[in-house]
């Protein structure tokens, strides 16, 4: 009897609770990983990127292993990533004037002299898989979404090109792969993460100037590195809720 | 009371009408939103799977020293110990797949090492950077560096003592 009245109870609670919809994203939760995924528990990260502007030397190399790992079309104005270089003259920051030959693929020829007293530097750009994606937000059908560990993926069978998602990203990384006439952008390599490797670009950059973070892992260095620096966030009144953070990011950089 | 169910008919047709209606709804349901959507969020489960399921092109340096482990020693203490494999020799993941079916190319020096070092304002002032004519002419820059420790100190009979000062 007594058993019977604490089932009843417990039950009457999650339905008092969990309305329909909730319960079943609930149970989703509970269960924590897509399907056929037997080692990797999407519930168990949240996947983040740093970027020392500090340590960019501009060589090219994310630009070069993205389109290879990623099969972006070569021609260029298709990046998953790219670099930007930026040339400030004293105090104005206001009026940077930005280059990116290429996307960086070919490096960037040296234009610029120093001591005029303005500064160059290079910026590195990417999907900055933010937690409230605006381009999910408009996307009429959902063929893009906010995985459960934290990237911004593109479901390519579902997606219409209808490029509302090409608009709305403030900061530039959709673009329409020419060849299916769908949506692509920088997946954080999940393909790679989800198997316990870096991403292409991070596993190329000899500086080690963008490094993949795991944020529901306590032992990630990323939590020292967001300690030990002062990072920014791209836009941030845009409240994208932006998980790639820049440490050294001038007042330029838009 | 009897107002009400003297139309019983009117009643029974509405309800009926609205059966009809509720079934048509689920079977369209069924046929149009695809298997999974809605799992996990407002799209379909199965596209994260999809995401996952693709080859690789970097094998990463893990699988590189499984069998180049002399490569890491070589590095050891080197500026170019923090480098990974694949950011000068590409990407070998087929060659981690088969080291029979391809095989890693030897990058030309003057091409690779210039794309760090050749001397560019917008590159931080500490980080080694060359004018490569000045420096070195038309010489090779694996002439007088050693690639996987450039700093260390050339091998007999190779010429140029490396001046290690300034680099910092």
């Amino acid at each position: 009897m007594n058993q019977d009245r604490r089932e009843f109870l417990a039950r009457s609670g999650k339905l008092l609770l969990l309305t329909g919809a909730a319960q079943v994203a609930f149970e989703a939760v509970l269960r924590g990983e897509p399907e056929a995924a037997p080692n990797y528990r999407t519930t168990d990260h949240w996947w983040a990127m740093t970027i020392d502007v500090e340590k960019c030397i501009g060589c090219g190399n994310c630009v070069r292993a993205c389109k290879e790992e990623n099969d972006v079309p070569r021609e260029p104005f298709y990046f998953r990533t790219w670099v930007e270089r930026y040339h400030v003259p004293e105090g104005d920051i206001e009026h940077p004037e930005v280059d990116s030959p290429n996307g960086g693929y070919d490096g960037f020829p040296e234009k610029y002299r120093s001591g005029d007293g303005s500064k160059s530097f290079f910026v590195p750009k990417l999907c900055n898989q933010c937690a409230h994606s605006p381009c999910v937000q408009v996307c009429p059908v959902g063929a893009t979404f906010e995985s459960p560990d934290g990237v911004v993926l593109v479901d390519k069978t579902y997606c219409l090109g209808c490029r509302y998602c090409v608009q709305a990203c403030p900061y530039g990384c959709r673009f329409i792969d020419p060849r299916s006439e769908t949506v692509d952008k920088c997946s954080l390599c999940y393909h790679r993460i989800t198997r316990g490797l870096t991403t292409a670009c991070c596993e190329t950059c000899p500086t080690a100037a963008r490094v993949l973070g795991d944020l529901k892992n306590p032992k990630d260095p990323i939590h020292e590195f967001l300690r030990a620096h002062k990072v920014q966030v791209l836009k941030p009144q845009m409240a994208t809720g932006s998980k790639t953070y820049y440490n050294g990011l001038d007042g330029s950089v838009r | 009371m009897s107002v009400l169910f003297g139309h019983k008919e009117h009643l029974v047709r509405m309800a009926a009408l609205f059966g009809v209606g509720v079934v048509a709804f689920l079977v369209l349901q069924a046929l149009l939103v695809p298997k999974g959507f809605g799992v996990y969020g407002h799209y379909r489960a199965g596209a994260l799977e999809e995401n996952r399921a693709r080859p690789v092109a970097f094998a990463g340096r893990a699988a590189c020293v499984e069998c180049h482990s002399d490569v890491p020693e070589a590095m050891k203490g080197g500026r170019h110990e923090g480098v990974r494999c694949e950011a000068c020799h590409g990407p070998l993941a087929a060659h981690a797949g088969d080291p029979a079916e391809k095989q890693a190319v030897r990058p030309d020096s003057r091409v690779l090492c210039a794309r760090c070092h050749a001397a560019n304002v917008a590159r931080p002032a500490r980080f080694p950077q060359v004018d490569l004519v000045e420096h070195a002419g038309k010489e090779a820059c694996t002439g007088c560096h050693k690639a996987h420790n450039p700093l260390a100190p050339a091998p007999a009979g190779q010429p140029g003592a490396i001046d290690t000062g300034g680099t910092k």
